[in-house]
């Protein structure tokens, strides 16, 4: 077998992928954290005002990554569980599932700051703007997710449904934002957006492209730190995690961050 | 035993749920009833000046229709899953997807179909202009099989539950957002003078498309929620 | 510094906005932190009380 298909088939084993994880999950943290910092001191103290917004655009900073992370959870959400339906994977059916509190998570952070932005740009908190009535819809799905996920008894079952939704969601999702752009131009909306078509300036550009690093390389963090958990949950009557939990016990306090 | 023809399955599917729902025919006015009233508390949250009426009818009727849909839609497979006649048709030798848009064709005819026929009452007492009536009837015709449609996705993902009305509405709205967009803009294009022929060109090809994804994806939802 | 922190006006919006990112990430990030330990207690527990009565027979 190839080395790189080696490497996939060892991760897919959960014991592996829970120690695995929790040797990259320190460093995934600290990567973030430190790109997050260098992002927002780039965004903060050297990117200069924008010349029409003033400093209020220093919100895109924190409004465009989780933009863009609200759909890239979704579309990560729906590969995983695309692989988790079609070959059984029980790690896929995690990861999907890991991954879609963090998405909506972003989706909340993208429609509290658009709203805050909305608020001195267009003189209200809420506007039916195409990109945030999109965002709403995002988020919705990614509740309608969580929400079947929960209220199935069955953990892997509960995953395969939501992996399906998933699915459904991302055919409907381009129409969704199409629809929704030709119902704005009907009704003559808002047309000033936070990421406005003037070009951006490099000293602007590379804190917003630090930050979107920074926000991707958490993600990543989150979705393991969370798939790590729920293993813990799926395969309790496993020796592995029978192991771990003697180690945990009161007695050995520090072997439960391993 | 040899099992029959696909189309017999077919034929015979069509024909218990008509029987069944000829049994319960009190129930089916249920939504009927249910879109009236809503509509008919619009005029008195709005109070009845014509002007304010005539602008809100295409979209009022709209929603109005949709969450009666919406309410009838946890039935689809309710009372077949009760009974276990569901499981047996997930077991039969002929396709599932087939069997599974006979039951939703017959869902759309007994639930939406006189949603549809009320229509032109609801109109009339939301003072829509005559000439954006044939708009209204024909989005509802193509709106409301993507109802039918979508909702029978969602319903068979959530049929293990004992109670799933809530979390059905979560899943069903964010995939109607589409539809509601083009079937009241269609009649709002038509109100304003506008040319209203590509929303309803937008509808025809999603419920083309749906027509033929959805009964396969309710299939495939479906034997993921019963095994 | 105050010029900094007021962001022309804007403080109040542009700082919320950072607050709330903050926020919710630090719920999220700990959450799953503290997921994992409860299941390993409920599963320490859980073994402690399977292997009790075993212990005392022997």
């Amino acid at each position: 077998m190839n080395p790189l298909l080696l490497w996939f088939h060892k991760m897919g084993s959960p014991p592996t992928f829970y120690r695995v994880a929790g040797l990259w999950l320190p460093w995934l943290y600290a990567l973030a954290l430190v790109a997050g910092a260098a992002g927002l001191y780039g965004g903060l103290f050297v990117a200069p005002a924008d010349y029409q917004q003033g400093e209020s655009f220093r919100m895109i900073y924190v409004h465009v990554p989780c933009a863009w992370m609200g759909l890239f959870g979704y579309i990560f959400m729906a590969a995983n569980g695309f692989i988790a339906l079609v070959w059984r994977i029980k790690l896929s059916e995690t990861l999907a599932m890991a991954a879609a509190p963090v998405g909506a998570a972003f989706t909340f952070i993208t429609l509290v700051s658009g709203s805050l932005w909305g608020k001195p740009m267009w003189g209200t908190w809420w506007t039916w703007d195409a990109r945030l009535t999109s965002e709403l819809v995002l988020l919705f799905l990614y509740l309608g997710v969580i929400g079947l996920y929960n209220a199935i008894e069955d953990t892997r079952q509960a995953a395969r449904a939501a992996a399906f939704l998933a699915l459904i969601g991302v055919v409907n999702l381009p129409v969704v934002h199409y629809s929704v752009v030709w119902w704005n131009t009907l009704h003559q909306a808002q047309t000033v957006n936070l990421m406005g078509q003037s070009k951006i300036s490099g000293s602007m550009l590379w804190p917003l492209l630090t930050m979107a690093l920074a926000t991707h390389v958490y993600f990543f963090a989150s979705v393991l730190a969370r798939a790590r958990a729920m293993l813990l949950g799926l395969e309790s009557g496993k020796d592995w995690v029978r192991v771990l939990a003697q180690g945990a016990a009161p007695s050995h306090p520090e072997a439960a961050h391993g | 035993m040899k099992p029959g023809t696909v189309s017999a399955a077919c034929t015979a599917v069509l024909k218990r749920d008509l029987a069944l729902t000829w049994r319960r025919r009190g129930d089916a006015l249920n939504p009927l009833l249910f879109a009236i009233i809503v509509v008919a508390l619009f005029p008195f949250a709005l109070g009845p000046e014509h002007a304010v009426l005539e602008r809100i009818a295409a979209g009022t009727i709209f929603v109005a229709v949709l969450l009666a849909g919406l309410l009838s839609l946890d039935q689809l497979f309710r009372s077949d899953l009760e009974d276990g006649s569901l499981e047996q048709l997930v077991l039969s030798p002929h396709p599932l997807s087939l069997l599974l848009a006979c039951k939703i064709a017959i869902h759309w005819l007994t639930t939406a179909l006189p949603l549809i026929l009320v229509a032109p009452l609801l109109a009339l007492l939301l003072q829509l202009p005559p000439p954006v009536l044939p708009v209204l009837l024909a989005t509802l015709a193509l709106a409301t099989p993507l109802l039918s449609l979508i909702g029978a996705m969602c319903v068979a993902l959530t049929i293990g539950m004992r109670r799933s009305g809530m979390l059905l509405t979560l899943l069903v709205l964010p995939l109607l957002v589409p539809v509601l967009i083009f079937g009241a803009g269609a009649c709002n294009a038509a109100q304003a003078g506008l040319a209203y022929a590509a929303p309803l060109l937008w509808l025809g090809a999603w419920l083309a498309l749906a027509v033929v994804l959805a009964p396969l994806a309710t299939a495939a939802a479906l034997r993921i929620s019963l095994t | 510094m105050a010029e900094f922190f007021g962001m022309g006006g804007y403080g109040a919006y542009v700082w919320s906005a950072y607050a709330v990112f903050f926020v919710v990430l630090l719920i999220d990030a700990l959450l799953p932190q503290f997921q994992r330990r409860a299941t390993l207690r409920d599963i320490a527990a859980r073994l402690r009380r399977e292997s009790a009565p075993s212990r005392s027979a022997s």
